[in-house]
């Protein structure tokens, strides 16, 4: 099996996202209009089972209210889960992160915290080390090839270029990207590829693409042109139009490289 | 079977250790206390992080040395990901840092470039499976026992544990064209570069050989 170039080397990481409100796992469209899908664990567990590569966990309004509240759903889900978890929305601190973190989450991405005060993600790289920070970026289309940053899950435009933001946050010690295009979540349209791969020719970290997965091949261009490591997978998932099985098969098809996973 | 002590140093998450432990039937308690340390029979130093803050953490819990009395004492250490790293003697991450010396060797950044030219993204971050370097025949009797072929663990990590004695490499994995120790061993004391508590069943299975041996 060879890889592509672009995947140099690794093995490509399909990852099932989990948007979360309250107690709820919910969906919507560019981020808005959130619709209750059901229990986020019943769903990350099966997803497990199927056998994603990760599973991110987003609590999609902590901004809002300043915190993030997936402690408990977290912590439940690390008795029968056993992968890694990233975890997002409200981290401000090192200490909402330690708590995470002790919650039973690897890693934490964080947008808004970050925008407003970019030390953080110096400060959380050099006390939980960078594989753990990860730099969650909401981008949205301004002209061609350029989008600006957006935070608060896609609410607040920043005035902040995509590609210059991905380069100071790496800088500061992102080991990770995880890049949602605001404009395709949810559409089901595929991934923004061009934005894809504009972070990815200046990054040196790994670049989860997120937002717009609409069918099983569309990860394929996201890795040939986009040159992404990883793709995040929510809507495909959530209205079982595809499966993590079905995602991987096509991913092998496709000649990439990916964990070799047995469905029993 | 005892109960597995998970050392706390304070960084990381802990808590997926410690269920991996208890999914496999396993009572682990998490502490960083030298005497629970002292009487363990089999304990987990697990780790994220940098080296060199890791070290300072377990030096100003006074556990450097009481880590080193019972590796000495022949009882079972299981280092995972840093807490692998820590087993050796040296890492070179922000500036040379003395490691715990229980196997010799060092750690070093995983290569930016491949031996093509072509870059590495770092961190090394994925799914990878573990090769047997030289038939080594400690894979068919250690943790890896029940490990086949194709199995693929989880890695997240910038720098790489290089065993001064190669058969200290039990099983490496491929990232681009480097080789990257996966599982050291020495006597009783093991390392895993990958997470066995985060690759799913066949990680589980890693950490039920640990616990069974």
């Amino acid at each position: 099996m060879t890889n592509p170039s672009s995947l140099l080397g690794s093995n490509l990481r399909l990852i099932a996202r989990l948007d979360i409100k309250g107690e709820n796992l919910i969906k919507g469209i560019q981020l808005e209009g959130l619709r209750v899908i059901g229990s986020p664990n019943e769903y990350a567990l099966k997803y497990y089972l199927q056998g994603a590569d990760e599973l991110i966990y987003m609590d999609c309004v902590a901004s809002l209210y300043g915190r993030n509240h997936l402690s408990n759903i977290i912590t439940a889900a690390t008795k029968n889960i056993f992968v890694p978890i990233t975890v997002g929305g409200g981290i401000r601190s090192i200490n909402d992160a330690f708590n995470i973190l002790r919650a039973g989450a690897d890693k934490v991405a964080i947008n808004t915290a970050a925008v407003e005060n970019p030390s953080l993600i110096e400060n959380i790289s050099r006390e939980f080390g960078s594989q753990c920070m990860v730099l969650s970026v909401e981008a949205k289309k301004v002209s061609v090839n350029k989008w600006e940053v957006y935070t608060d899950n896609g609410r607040e435009k920043t005035g902040i270029d995509v590609v210059d933001w991905v380069k100071k946050g790496v800088d500061l010690g992102a080991g990770e990207i995880l890049l949602t295009s605001v404009d395709k979540e949810g559409t089901r349209k595929g991934f923004d590829i061009s934005l894809v791969k504009s972070v990815t020719d200046q990054s040196m970290v790994p670049v989860i693409a997120s937002g717009g997965m609409g069918t099983p091949e569309d990860l394929i261009k996201a890795v040939n042109e986009g040159g992404a490591s990883a793709v995040a997978m929510a809507d495909i998932l959530h209205y079982g139009r595809s499966n993590i099985n079905d995602v991987r098969n096509t991913a092998i098809k496709a000649g990439f490289g990916v964990r070799e996973y047995f469905v029993e | 079977m005892n109960e597995i002590v998970v050392i706390d140093y304070g960084v990381g998450n802990l808590l997926s250790v410690k269920r991996g432990l208890e999914y496999c039937g396993v009572k682990a308690i998490i502490t960083s206390k030298p005497e629970d340390i002292i009487n363990a029979t089999k304990i987990i130093l697990p780790g994220v992080g940098a080296f060199k803050n890791a070290m300072q953490s377990l030096e100003s819990l006074g556990l450097v040395k009481v880590i080193q009395e019972v590796a000495n004492r022949k009882i079972d250490l299981l280092g995972i990901c840093l807490g692998m790293q820590l087993l050796l003697d040296e890492s070179d991450e922000f500036g040379l840092t003395k490691g715990l010396g229980l196997i010799p060797g060092r750690v070093v950044a995983i290569p930016s470039k491949n031996n093509e030219g072509i870059i590495n993204k770092i961190p090394h971050i994925g799914w990878s499976k573990l090769i047997n370097p030289e038939e080594n025949s400690d894979w068919n009797e250690g943790i890896l026992k029940t490990v086949e072929s194709g199995d693929s663990f989880y890695f997240i990590h910038s720098y790489m544990a290089l065993t001064n004695n190669n058969k200290h490499t039990i099983a490496h994995c491929l990232y681009g064209s480097e080789k990257i120790p996966a599982v050291i061993q020495h006597n009783r004391i093991i390392g895993c570069q990958f997470h066995p508590e985060k690759s799913g069943e066949v990680g589980l299975k890693i950490l039920r050989e640990f616990c069974e041996f």
